[in-house]
């Protein structure tokens, strides 16, 4: 033991607590939520005793959160699969009847029943994956198998970000860029719910308001981040876009925006035909080779409007080479947003914010934009190879996540958010939003989403694309969906991320047509992952109308076959045909791939890995290598060399063989045969040691000249190129206006030059939501709703303490909330009579559940909300019965059909925005009233799990420690000496 | 010395990650195991060391919410010391860290019932009581890093919302920030002279507004083209 303690001599007296012979420090990388922090693991005979954060970690910098804290208690989850489970013979689905099966009996049959739908119409397996970090080996997995059926759960979660990013800015919010911690001045964060990000936006945070930076905060409820923000805007749910706009607004009647910024880096000059009823209009105006054409103040002439050195209008009225009015892009914009309907006065009684405080918080930024400019001294090179001797910032920055996107206007709302940022000059510059590697990415990226199956084929291109026009669409020549999710329909034209809230209801009605089998991994589809809960969970078990039992005893469901894998007995387990068991983070290999979600810090390119800190102790497997199994069974093309014979070993074999194209795999750290190259480089057959030995991550730094104006700096664009981000070196011109849109839009006119809809619906929504320009419009199921009956929006948050439904099985964060509530504000319920702590129905179009309710302040007046995922229905994740997340936890999802109200369509179409698919989560609105005295619980209920085959009764008790204590001793002597505790009086 | 903690609720965002790192650390420490019962059950309890109140201060809209994580203070005159009838609660002479020896403690409540901070936890399972120990199994560990040795939530905290060190050291970090940033004890009018100190939220920034006074736009003609090479 020590003697000196910061160089102070102290007599210490102290015991040797942790014989640390007997641990073992192993690094790998955090999933107990998305974030992927990088952490070091002290393991004690094959258990933990602690878990603290990678300080050399560029996600987390050695801090971790509560979740990341707790994964001892993951991984002592008695919700654990023990080994693969059959359906029981006889029984029904959803009875929770299993028969454990070796993985061999389990995979023979699996991999017979694919082979036979690959054989005859791939698309009839279907793939949809939950919170996945391996969506590259996933996606590939379904493009081989030949199945258009795959996405992942990006759909309900956050693809509007993304899309919204991807086709305005080449970037996005929070996976693919972040505030400039570091130098940012005025950070305003729109509707995070704190989960996304977990630790670096903490981290953020303390930086900025160490260094006295404001931090305003819109959100309907004030909880965690909102609670330190400098200034709370309790904005009505999903008016967001308004709000946007109105500021927008604001900074054009004060000629205040960056005009220099919008003429070199955005489309803003580009020559628009203004030529309504015709097929050009709303169209860029091009010359014969594409370019878009830009009127120069100079020459007085159309030009290239790609060009450098060209002096473009950004404002004006000019006629093309044949003699069609032309506008630029930035006239239309100022036109519109100048507009009355956007003041800070109107935009009021959408927004429930105050008209001042629009107005003040737009010049407020422009202020830190333009008065308070930084400058970052550094010679860079722009695209034209015209040199520069500093980087010039406008140190406004925004986050933004689920609060935006889980609205049907989430998609325009997260463009009015760009669109003010690229006003201000602030994309990717010091102090704004920057982008993280591999973006940006050219807008749009050229990736079209796969079409044509055939019997025995991989898809000719990935299942997920980007359209930018309706040809992209995944339709047959009658316009119907060849998706199950619909994706790339006229339902939802850019759906970027699929419609994994749809499949089940979709193939239980065979709408557009029935599937053989679904494999769905890590989603629990039957509870707090899908809409209408309720319904869901009946269609998972509804039998084909007239169906007998066969020889077997089985009924034919309309589902024919449900295949889970997941760690977890979750509630989605109970309705599976077979259980595929996965292993816990702790316990196996993994890759953290820029080909996939990457984890890039803005100023460095990186990734990483896990690797097993500690052995399973229950026959599970890997399911990224029950993935590699099966495609080296099926004999898919990339996994099976000429003579037939398997290419790879395994999924570690797999990762440090494959290549994507030259030089370009799973892992871009120490590649080359001797792992002395970064990015791109020959397989090293000692990639995961190198990995092991650097603590798991890769970490690319980028040289200064490379951190900022990425769009349009040619150093760092030739980077990207050869390291296979991009695929051209030109410049990535921002989108204020989405030519792209417009063109869907043309379709819905009956002005586009190729596929159109047919029916009014859909022509309806291609002209009313296509819109180029970003745009507010009210919520789809708010259109169709009586907000006189349903006076109230429901919305969810997430908790820092939990992620979605994972945490309810974890004991100690469970004992920090194992019972969510309905938040209301105060003073609105005492003028409803409605009293703290009572129980009260509240109640959709869809359906009612009985809650327990709590006022508090920090809640927006007409909105009322509680935390996700917390109600559990019982037995399942390994509670007891009597546990308070199945007796007075609920979920919200009871509420929220999956389709939109029938008087709004014309057939049932999806609850989801009209442009992405995102599932319109937060537009729910209900009406609430007390429950009668006497009715208390949660309603509704469901029956109890079984457990599971060899599952342990939860323990009553629990004192986990990996050693026996070492005691702290205090003498008799001092006792009998030094009675009081002052050290002076002893 | 005086060792303790200063706690920032200028950017604690009330994420329990303290909390939970105590909890993983303590339970396999020294005074572990943190026993708890019904762990899977109704009303799940269990021994921590440091919980987080929340609070709502004033009306909506004006209201603010707080997040005050809560722990011993050290007290320099510390009454669970005073009443341990056993003298198993003592406050270390050495670095003033406010202890229980497992061994002496009988379970009889009366330190928590003295404390006005709630910070001590008796162990229904183990009879004894126990608290928070500054990580006193960590702070001197010779085997660990010299930068972690620290309290485990000291360590995690994702917003940087905590600081440990000596207080009688007037350029300690602790010393410096309670000075400047105004840190301040918990109900110092008990007299038991906590040692940890909380810093109050910073003020408000204000920015200056921007604006155009002289030609505000009404309509795109007032907009008259400038000659920017692109």
């Amino acid at each position: 033991m020590a003697s000196t303690f910061k160089g102070l001599p102290i007599a210490l007296n102290l015991p040797q607590f942790e014989n640390h012979e007997k641990q073992e420090g192993k690094y790998t990388t955090c999933y107990m939520c998305a974030c992927r922090c990088g952490i070091k693991v002290t393991v004690e005979d094959n258990e933990v005793r602690f878990i603290q954060g990678n300080k050399n970690h560029p996600v987390n910098k050695g801090v971790l959160c509560a979740k990341g804290n707790a994964g001892i208690m993951k991984q002592k989850s008695p919700a654990k699969l023990q080994q693969p489970m059959m359906r029981k013979k006889g029984s029904e689905r959803g009875a929770g009847e299993f028969e454990p099966v070796s993985w061999d009996v389990a995979l023979d049959y699996l991999s017979e029943r694919l082979e036979n739908i690959r054989n005859t119409d791939p698309k009839k397996l279907a793939f949809f994956t939950g919170r996945d970090q391996m969506q590259a080996l996933s996606g590939l997995w379904a493009q081989q198998y030949g199945t258009i059926n795959w996405a992942a759960h990006g759909g309900f979660c956050s693809v509007n970000m993304a899309a919204a990013g991807l086709y305005s800015i080449g970037h996005a919010f929070w996976e693919f860029g972040d505030p400039d911690w570091d130098n940012t001045k005025y950070f305003m964060l729109w509707g995070v719910a704190e989960d996304h990000a977990s630790n670096p936006i903490k981290i953020g945070l303390e930086k900025i308001k160490r260094r006295g930076a404001k931090f305003v905060s819109v959100n309907p409820v004030r909880t965690g981040y909102q609670a330190i923000a400098d200034e709370w805007v309790p904005i009505k749910p999903g008016t967001d876009a308004i709000l946007a706009l109105s500021m927008i607004h604001v900074l054009m009647k004060n000629d205040l925006f960056d005009w220099e910024y919008l003429v070199r880096y955005t489309n803003s000059p580009y020559l628009v035909y203004n030529t309504p009823g015709e097929s050009t209009d709303g169209l860029i105006c091009r010359d014969a080779e594409g370019n878009p054409q830009s009127w120069d103040l100079e020459k007085e002439a159309l030009v290239d409007g790609s060009l450098p050195e060209i002096k473009p209008a950004l404002f004006g009225e000019y006629t093309s080479a044949d003699g069609k009015a032309l506008k630029t892009v930035f006239t239309l914009l100022a036109e519109r947003y100048l507009d009355d309907q956007y003041s800070p006065a109107e935009a009021s009684k959408v927004c429930g914010v105050a008209a001042d405080d629009i107005e003040r918080m737009a010049l407020e930024m422009a202020h830190v934009a333009f008065e308070e400019t930084i400058e970052i001294n550094c010679e860079w090179t722009d695209w034209a190879g015209r040199k520069h001797d500093k980087f010039i910032g406008r140190p406004v920055s925004m986050h933004a996540m689920r609060g935006i996107s889980a609205h049907s206007n989430g998609f325009q709302a997260c463009r009015a958010i760009h669109l003010l940022q690229i006003m201000l000059g602030s994309v990717d510059v010091p102090g704004g939003h920057l982008a993280k590697p591999p973006f940006p990415k050219h807008i749009v990226p050229p990736i079209k989403p796969a079409k044509p199956t055939a019997p025995g084929q991989p898809l000719n291109s990935p299942p997920l694309g980007f359209p930018t026009c309706p040809e992209d669409l995944v339709i047959d020549d009658d316009g119907k969906p060849l998706r199950i999710d619909k994706a790339y329909s006229w339902d939802a034209p850019i759906a970027n991320h699929g419609l994994m809230h749809m499949v089940i209801t979709n193939a239980v009605k065979g709408d557009p047509y029935p599937i053989d089998t679904l494999i769905i991994f890590m989603a629990n589809m039957s509870w707090n992952s899908t809409m209408n809960t309720s319904s869901v969970r009946d269609m998972l078990t509804e039998k084909v109308e007239g169906s007998e039992k066969d020889e077997n005893g089985d009924f034919k469901y309309k589902l024919p076959f449900l295949v889970v894998a997941d760690a977890f007995h979750s509630e989605m387990t109970a309705f599976a045909d077979l259980i595929l068991p996965d292993t816990t983070y702790l316990e196996r290999y993994d890759t953290i791939s820029i080909l996939d979600r990457p984890i890039s810090e803005p100023h460095a390119v990186c990734d990483a890995i896990r690797a097993p800190v500690i052995e399973p102790d229950r026959d599970v497997r890997p399911w990224q290598e029950v993935l590699v199994d099966l495609a080296t069974r099926l004999k898919f093309p990339a996994f099976t060399k000429e003579d037939g014979s398997p290419k790879y070993e395994g999924y570690n074999d797999f990762v440090i063989n494959f290549e994507k194209a030259p030089g370009l795999g799973f892992l871009a750290g120490w590649r080359g045969e001797d792992g002395s190259k970064s990015l791109r480089g020959e397989p090293n057959q000692n990639q995961w040691q190198d990995y092991i030995d650097n603590e798991c991550f890769f970490e690319h730094k980028l040289p200064k000249e490379h951190h900022y104006y990425r769009f349009a700096n040619k150093g760092y664009l030739e980077f990207a190129k050869d390291s296979g981000f991009i695929g051209s070196s030109k410049p990535i011109v921002m989108e204020l206006y989405s030519e792209s849109l417009q063109k869907f839009r043309l379709a819905g006119q009956g002005l586009y030059d190729g596929p159109q809809p047919k029916n009014d619906y859909d022509k309806h929504r291609m002209v009313t939501y296509f819109d180029p320009l970003p745009d507010y419009y009210e919520p789809l199921e708010q259109q169709a709703t009586s907000s006189t009956e349903y006076p109230f929006f429901a919305i969810t948050q997430r908790p820092m303490m939990m992620y979605h439904s994972w945490d309810s099985q974890n004991a100690w964060l469970r004992q920090i909330l194992a019972q969510n509530y309905m938040y209301m504000n105060r003073k609105k319920a005492e003028e409803m009579g409605i009293v703290d702590l009572s129980w009260i129905w509240v109640e959709s179009e869809n359906g009612k559940i009985r809650v327990q309710v709590k006022l508090m302040e920090g809640v927006e007046s007409n909105t009322i909300w509680t935390w996700n995922a917390i109600g559990k229905q019982r037995g399942a994740w390994g509670l007891d019965p009597a546990a308070n997340e199945s007796n007075d936890g609920f979920l919200l999802n009871h509420l929220i059909s999956e389709h939109l109200p029938s008087k709004s369509a014309d057939r049932a179409v999806t609850n989801s925005d009209p442009i992405t698919g995102q599932a319109a989560w937060y537009d729910l609105q209900v009406k609430i009233y007390p429950a009668a005295a006497g009715e208390t619980g949660t309603w509704p209920t469901f029956d109890t799990i079984k457990p599971m085959p060899g599952a342990k009764k939860p323990v009553s008790k629990l004192q986990y420690q990996t050693h026996k204590a070492v005691g702290l001793h205090r003498s008799m002597r001092d006792i009998l000496t030094r009675g009081k505790t002052k050290r002076d009086d002893s | 010395m005086k060792l303790g903690l200063v706690v920032d609720l200028d950017t604690c965002v009330g994420c329990n990650a303290c909390a939970v790192a105590c909890k993983q650390w303590n339970t396999s420490g020294t005074t572990g195991p943190l026993t708890d019962l019904e762990p899977y059950g109704k009303d799940p309890t269990g021994v921590w060391f440091n919980r987080i109140r929340n609070y709502e201060l004033g009306d909506y809209p004006e209201n603010k919410t707080v997040h005050f994580p809560m722990s011993c203070m050290h007290c320099e005159d510390a009454a669970c010391v005073t009443v341990c009838p056993t003298g198993a609660s003592y406050k270390r002479e050495e670095d003033g860290i406010v202890l229980v020896d497992q061994d002496k403690c009988m379970g009889c409540n009366l330190c928590a019932w003295a404390c006005p901070y709630g910070a001590r936890e008796l162990d229904p399972e183990e009879g004894v009581m126990k608290k928070c120990t500054l990580c006193v199994d960590r702070i001197y560990d010779e085997a660990l890093p010299e930068d972690e040795r620290q309290p485990a939530c000291v360590m995690t905290c994702p917003a940087h919302a905590r600081f440990f060190g000596d207080f009688d050291d007037p350029n300690s970090e602790v010393s410096r920030l309670s000075r400047e940033r105004g840190g301040e004890h918990l109900m110092p009018e008990l007299g038991y002279k906590p040692v940890n100190t909380y810093l109050p939220p910073r003020n408000k920034t204000n920015i200056p507004t921007y604006k155009n006074e002289t030609n505000p736009i009404e309509k795109v003609k007032d907009w008259v083209n400038r000659l920017v090479a692109r």
